[in-house]
């Protein structure tokens, strides 16, 4: 079955459009950064499932085994992972600020008050 | 020896300075270090460009690894001609900034600002220089942070929700790039930008590759603030402190149409995305939509940096559209409004920045008869705006030609004259500015506001001339953008 063998393929695709669901239609800054999480996530489980071979084992030579997987979708994904921590930690940190400064961390609440202001 | 090492250096030098800021913890020591930085920055990539004039394109092997293997710079006329824009216009604004950020951004902060800027400098600088696109997507996010931290230094608590809405939007644009580079290397095999575009054509009809070239599209249109994709630009750009503003409407959107001109004539090859996937049927529309959209909101806006931040959407839009065309004029147009725009535009935002520093605010009716107590300064402006909207002399002018002539080139003479109408409407939102500096009523404060310091007039009146000198003199800017565009056209003629 071509279609479940490439389940992997699948999660990607239903975590990143749960992850851009919430980023466009949650109104919570909070609630936007989760999203923003797990769509990302999702592309790094795109990268370590393009590295994967069926059957091929970590990349140590050792006897007896001919088919490795490829580490270097995992080496960049490492690289994409603290990328993302540190999105999330600036994200996070600008909400604090924002909380600090309007008292809110919904955005119709913040658009009010600069209406207002 | 150290000729050899330059394309490093580019990249390193600033990297260093950035951390280096940060531990100074002293605003002026921490200005001096980044703008040295800077000014070496600026002078590297004049030997650069000199290099690859002289003798074609550098690659530069990091660390010795060999390419494809090992990530390679390659500098050819294009990147060596960003690198030139990036690091000119960054070198004059951080000179700008000591007086305007010591005023703008709380005194505890300062240093930050310049670990900031030497930072997304980096990023910048590394985007353009780099020939690995996973290197790219790096960079990119080292000057997207950057950038957002810069934003919410300001004193202004709505400076705050822009980056925010900066941060979720660059983050889902370079996600987007990042999703298209795992695709391109699912098929490929490879990041390295030549070996990419030697793999692509044989695998060229699978899905995959499609796939990726949609995503990527996306990615750089978000990140390049192409109209629809740029709402992030307008606030980001008006809450910023000013000397950010100048800097990132100088080079950050920029840098994204680099990347536009990389992956889809580079290394997508002009027959594929031109031709297979009609990318400039979608490109076209777009960037006439911007210009026209974006020029006319920008004429009602009461803040004048919320205007300049619109123009620049539609300024986006004239540099698309000379893509669009696919032919070398069109090209070279687009180059050279990559150059001439970032010149306009970070000379009206750091003339700005001197109105800021002495009114305390850039909405409209503040600046109300500001013309006469602030001569220097709208005398700036004025000229600015001038070249913004086209007037022979200025680089304005430069680029709207090559435009026009692009377009009739192909026939195509409703579009040179939808070019000319939409410079009408920049003179409309420019004049309104000039309109109330001069011939506004002035109000109570205005016997307060004295003429901006020398510190900030030197370099706002560095790029104003800058702004006609290139508008006179065109071998340099025409020159390096014809040569480019015959580059990046040449696999197809």
């Amino acid at each position: 079955m071509q279609v479940f063998g490439l389940y992997n393929y699948w999660v990607v695709i239903i975590l990143m459009m749960i992850g851009l669901y919430v980023v466009i239609a949650s109104g919570n800054l909070i609630k936007k950064i989760v999203g923003l999480n797990i769509f990302q996530t999702s592309v790094f489980i795109l990268y370590i499932s393009i590295g994967k071979l069926d059957r091929g084992t970590a990349p140590i030579l050792v006897e007896g085994v001919t088919s490795y997987s490829n580490p270097l979708p995992h080496v960049l994904i490492l690289t994409a992972i603290v990328v993302g921590v540190a999105t999330t930690a600036l994200g996070l940190a600008l909400a604090v600020r924002i909380y600090g400064a309007y008292g809110s961390i919904e955005e119709d609440e913040i658009q009010k008050q600069d209406n207002a202001s | 020896m150290i000729r050899t090492q330059l394309p490093a250096l580019q990249v390193v030098i600033p990297l260093l300075a950035g951390p280096t800021c940060l531990l100074l913890h002293h605003s002026r020591l921490s200005w001096g270090l980044a703008t040295s930085a800077s000014w070496v920055a600026l002078f590297i990539s004049l030997a650069l460009l000199d290099q690859v004039l002289a003798t074609g394109p550098i690659s530069y092997e990091l660390g010795g690894w060999a390419a494809p293997w090992g990530i390679e710079y390659r500098i050819d006329e294009i990147n060596a001609f960003v690198l030139l824009i990036i690091s000119g216009i960054s070198a004059i604004t951080i000179s700008f900034a000591r007086t305007s950020i010591e005023h703008e951004v709380h005194s505890k902060h300062v240093y930050l600002v310049y670990t900031g800027w030497m930072l997304c400098l980096t990023g910048l600088l590394g985007i353009a220089i780099t020939g690995d696109v996973f290197n790219v997507f790096v960079f990119l996010e080292i000057s997207s942070l950057s950038s957002y931290l810069l934003i919410s230094l300001s004193r202004d608590q709505r400076a705050l929700t822009a980056a925010f809405r900066y941060l979720v939007m660059g983050t889902i644009g370079a996600t987007f790039i990042l999703i298209g580079i795992a695709l391109l290397y699912m098929m490929t095999g490879t990041l390295n930008m030549s070996d990419l575009a030697a793999r692509i054509p044989s695998v060229s009809d699978t899905r995959t590759v499609k796939i990726a070239f949609a995503f990527l599209t996306a990615g750089i249109g978000l990140k390049a603030a192409v109209f629809p994709m740029h709402f992030w630009l307008p606030n980001a750009y008006a809450y910023a402190p000013s000397a950010i503003s100048a800097l990132f409407a100088g080079t950050a959107t920029k840098v994204a149409i680099y990347l536009l001109l990389r992956f889809f004539f580079t290394i997508y090859g002009v027959e594929f995305s031109f031709e297979t996937m009609k990318l400039d049927r979608i490109l076209l529309p777009m960037a006439l939509a911007g210009i026209f959209v974006a020029s006319t909101v920008a004429i009602f806006q009461t803040d004048i940096k919320r205007m300049l931040g619109y123009s620049s959407i539609a300024q986006i839009g004239y540099i698309v559209l000379g893509v669009s065309l696919v032919s070398v004029t069109g090209v070279t147009a687009a180059i050279l409004h990559l150059f001439n725009h970032a010149l306009m535009k970070a000379a009206l935002f750091v003339a700005l920045g001197c109105v800021f520093f002495r009114v305390g605010s850039v909405t409209r009716d503040d600046l109300a008869g500001i013309g006469y107590t602030m001569p220097w300064t709208m005398g700036a402006f004025v000229l600015g705006g001038l070249s913004l909207v086209g007037i022979p002399l200025t680089v304005g002018f430069i680029s709207k030609w090559y435009l026009i002539v692009a377009a009739l080139e192909q026939q195509m003479w409703w579009l040179a004259g939808l070019v000319l109408i939409s410079s009408l409407l920049a003179l409309v939102y420019v004049w309104r500015v000039i309109e109330i500096a001069y011939f506004g009523t002035p109000g109570d404060r205005s016997t307060e506001i004295k003429e901006a310091p020398a510190t900030l007039l030197i370099p706002t009146w560095i790029l104003i001339i800058a702004n006609i000198y290139f508008g006179i003199d065109t071998s340099l800017t025409v020159g390096v953008a014809e040569r480019a565009a015959q580059a990046l056209l040449g696999n197809a003629s």
